[in-house]
């Protein structure tokens, strides 16, 4: 926990209580007593919440404990049941967000909501509340050039929105919150898929904003280290109810984790065992190239073996090609060239060589490419195994009760929250999506699994959950490919660490605590 | 008064088919460009054609105007996209199926109120002679363009503008292709696909009073020989581009006219192929346009079909 000591700033703390004191007068917006039921379920249950000018407020919960319901009912997305958001001492009726952007409140949604075939630059322009008519490309283009060179995010502006990588239309988002002016601001965790220098940067930013404008910014978060180096307050939300609040100063990170999930023991991660790699590679690529080279998103990767028992972690910043890498064994591309076995033999990632080779994959971004959102959760479990009995020979029709009864028993195992096994995969908060994945993908023997940001988003005890899992996969001897913008998260887990850049392995080194994180960076910044 | 052309008969008479028989197709894919750009797709538009072909010769024939006319089977057309655009609005109803059924009750109501149509003369769109400068006879009539063809061009630029640079095409397209994110940034979803619908219903009823007052200038139960459903495929084929629509509807009208042409010139085996031509020319060019990596570019996102 050095990063958060070295971000600890003492001067900054007096400076925020200070603050408190004179803006105790008004908030300048609050959230009063909101509910919100989704049918028979409350996600939301009387919660209040007030945003003075000027802070830095976070808003903590584990994964379904209503965070993102909450701000969707202020941002009018959702019509909370019962309750009433205050703006400026005035009650006011924000039927859809648009009301809410022209209140000057303005939000990062967890899932992403920019258009995917528009480029940045449409994007940009068309979320303003006063779009002209006849919009003129140029003069756009040149202000927000302008606006870009103030900023310290960099996005290419003429770039459709679903070519560019997860980290960067995080980026997009964000900066179109700027671009728009807001006095509140919303981010539902924005830094999930940031590098820890982006994110750094990118909230130190928004908090130098906060305090010379008055903007208030409201931050969910799973990172406690991002609370106690940024925040000045904090709520907390446990299963629609607010469990806690009060000045992050005050609260110790223990005390947070309390409130978030009262009393309950966290997965301990196992040690790491000695296994004993084979002698050839379980996964094995040779001079494979992928996309018209040199250009964004493509790879070249002259050699990348993984053997049994060991992770292999794939560092790099975002759109350096890992996306292509992931893409390509989980079969949604072809590559142009080169070859890709799996022990020993060609692989297509079609779904028979995946179930032949014991090949797993969970790609970022699950809900979208892992997922069909309007199936049931239990439908969704048995993507993998619903055309084999439990003996795993071939069957013609669906065995449901079978089907149901492995669905509860993967939502218990990995305590995936759901309303029921029924529920569509898409009403599911987005950590609880992951956790469905990595447990229908790591269900059965893996020889192979592919894991692209698997802890994308999910809190501080699903995050254990699932790097237990992994380790666990990795000492029953599976292989590991582990791709991650979290480079906490790749040494913490690697046995080797690659550092992809440009689409080529550029560096490789050991994981664990002989890894040098400066050189890593250097390298993953293309100067090494 | 004819000039014996011999084989280059055959070219003239597309070209004239060509700027003919494509503008209906024109009209009708720029409309259901709009359409399926916001997201839904009407295959209805069949019915209101037809509709619009009886709606049209009988709006000519009560006031005398052709022009009166069109519009008449343009706000007929409006009606049929309105009533698919709500019925769509409901939840849980498929756009394609309800486009089916507005089909065949476009087509049944026509027929119904188009019996006592058949018989009376009235009065014909003008047209516009763009082959003034040639004595050869059939140049000239193969350059009589109806002004209806301009505006169809002048439509699809006008609509290639909006899609680019308007607040309108943005929001078109946004809608078309992220319903979350239009949420997100507070545009409404069910009237902007409601009024693009209805658009689409406007100028399938032009295209059908076209059929009824121009080429081939009659009101009768074979009026339309599938326009309209061709037209959604022409769409698709054209990429949700507008420009490329016009292109499409050119090549179709072109290739429409071929078997006539080679009837006309003697050739007598076979021609019935060339009636074909069309349907094969769309295969062929849609097999080698085809490229897995771009196989959905520019298709909107929310569309049933690609969702
Ligand atoms: N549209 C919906 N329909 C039904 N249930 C929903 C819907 N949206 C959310 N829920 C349920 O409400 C609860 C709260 O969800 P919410 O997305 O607010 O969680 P969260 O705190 O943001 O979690 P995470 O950290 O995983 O993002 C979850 O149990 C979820 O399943
Ligand atoms: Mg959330």
């Amino acid at each position: 926990m050095s990063a958060i000591a070295a971000l600890h700033d003492p001067a900054r703390r007096e400076e925020s209580a200070a603050d408190h004191e004179s803006g105790k007068a008004r908030p300048l917006l609050e959230a009063v007593g909101l509910t919100k039921h989704f049918g028979n379920f409350t996600a939301l249950n009387n919660v209040s919440l007030a945003l003075q000018a000027g802070e830095f407020h976070a808003l903590l919960g584990e994964n379904g404990a209503g965070k993102s319901t909450l701000v969707k009912c202020i941002l009018g997305y959702y019509r909370p049941d019962a309750g009433d958001v205050v703006l400026d001492g005035r009650e006011q009726t924000i039927e859809n967000p648009r009301d809410a952007r022209r209140l000057g409140i303005g939000m990062v949604y967890q899932h992403f909501t920019l258009v995917p075939a528009m480029t940045v630059l449409e994007n940009l322009v068309m979320s303003r509340v006063d779009v002209p008519r006849v919009v003129d490309w140029k003069a756009e283009r040149r202000a927000l050039i302008r606006f870009l060179e103030t900023m310290p995010l960099k996005v290419p502006l003429d770039t459709p929105v679903d070519r560019l990588s997860a980290g960067e239309r995080q980026k997009t988002e964000i900066l179109k919150q700027l671009y728009l002016g807001s006095r509140v601001l919303v981010l539902d965790e924005p830094t999930s898929v940031l590098t820890p220098d982006e994110a750094r940067e990118v909230l130190g930013f928004l908090r130098k904003r906060a305090r010379e404008t008055g903007m208030a910014v409201l931050l969910i978060t799973h990172k406690f280290a991002e609370v106690t180096a940024f925040c000045d307050r904090v709520t907390v939300l446990r299963r629609g109810i607010k469990a806690g609040q009060g000045t992050v100063a005050d609260l110790s990170i223990a005390d947070m984790a309390a409130m978030m999930i009262g009393e309950r023991d966290l997965a301990e991660v196992p040690d790491r065992e000695a296994t004993t790699p084979g002698s050839s590679p379980v996964l094995r690529l040779e001079a494979v190239r992928s996309g018209d080279a040199a250009t964004r998103g493509s790879i070249a990767i002259e050699a990348l073996d993984v053997f049994a028992g060991e992770i292999v972690g794939i560092a790099g910043i975002s759109g350096n090609g890992q996306k292509r890498l992931v893409d390509l064994l989980s079969g949604q591309e072809a590559p142009d060239a080169g070859t890709l076995l799996v022990k020993g033999e060609p692989y297509d990632a079609s779904r028979a060589a995946a179930q032949k080779l014991k090949v797993r994959c969970l790609p970022e971004e699950p809900l979208r490419n892992a997922c069909v959102g309007r199936m049931s959760v239990s439908d969704n479990l048995a993507f993998r195994s619903f055309d084999r009995d439990a003996e795993g020979r071939r069957i013609r029709l669906l065995d449901r009760q079978r089907m149901r009864s492995e669905a509860e028993r993967l939502i218990a195992a990995y305590a995936v929250k759901t309303q029921s096994p029924s529920a569509p995969v898409a009403t599911l908060s987005g950590g609880n999506v992951q956790r469905a994945v990595l447990a229908r993908e790591l269900q059965g023997e893996t020889d192979l699994l592919v894991a692209a940001n698997p802890c994308f988003g999910l809190d501080f005890g699903a995050v254990a959950d699932i790097r237990a899992q992994l380790i666990a996969a990795r000492n029953r001897g599976t292989a590991v490919l582990l791709v991650s913008e979290d480079l906490d998260e790749i040494v913490a887990l690697s046995d080797r660490i690659m550092v992809m850049f440009e689409g080529r392995i550029v560096y490789e080194c050991a994981g664990g605590a002989e890894a040098d994180t400066t050189v890593i960076g250097g390298h993953m910044a293309g100067h090494g | 008064m004819t000039t014996d052309l011999g084989i280059w008969a055959v070219p003239l008479a597309v070209l004239g088919g060509a700027l003919r028989v494509s503008t209906p197709f024109l009209f009708v894919s720029l409309g259901e460009c709009v359409t399926e750009k916001s997201g839904r797709i009407n295959l209805g538009l069949e019915g209101t054609l037809v509709f619009g072909a009886m709606a049209g010769y009988g709006g000519s024939l009560l006031t005398g105007s052709p022009w009166l006319g069109v519009l008449i089977a343009g706000l007929a057309g409006v009606l049929f996209g309105l009533m698919h655009g709500a019925v769509c609005s409901l939840p849980r109803v498929n756009d394609i199926a309800v486009g089916i059924a507005m089909m065949l009750l476009g087509t049944g109501v026509a027929f119904f109120f188009g019996k006592p149509l058949i018989q009376p003369a009235a009065p014909m769109l003008p047209a516009i002679s763009f082959g003034g400068w040639s004595d050869v006879p059939q140049l000239r009539a193969a350059l009589e363009v109806s002004p209806l063809f301009l505006i169809g061009i002048l439509v699809a630029v006008l609509l290639a503008f909006m899609f680019k640079r308007t607040r309108l095409g943005l929001i078109i397209r946004m809608v078309g292709d992220s319903a979350d994110a239009a949420r997100a940034m507070g545009y409404p979803i069910l009237p902007v696909r409601i009024g693009a619908t209805a658009f689409g219903g406007f100028m399938a009823g032009v295209a059908g009073a076209y059929l009824s007052l121009y080429y081939p200038g009659s009101w009768n139960e074979h009026i339309s020989s599938g326009q309209g459903l061709i037209a959604v495929a022409l769409v698709i084929f054209a990429r949700w581009n507008p420009i490329a629509c016009f292109g499409a509807a050119l090549l179709f009208g072109g290739a429409g006219a071929l078997g006539p042409a080679l009837q006309s010139v003697g050739v007598t085996s076979g021609y019935y192929l060339f009636y074909a031509a069309p349907y094969i020319l769309t295969l062929v060019i849609l097999f080698f346009t085809s490229s897995r990596n771009r196989a959905l570019d520019g298709a909107p996102r929310e569309l049933s079909i690609t969702k």
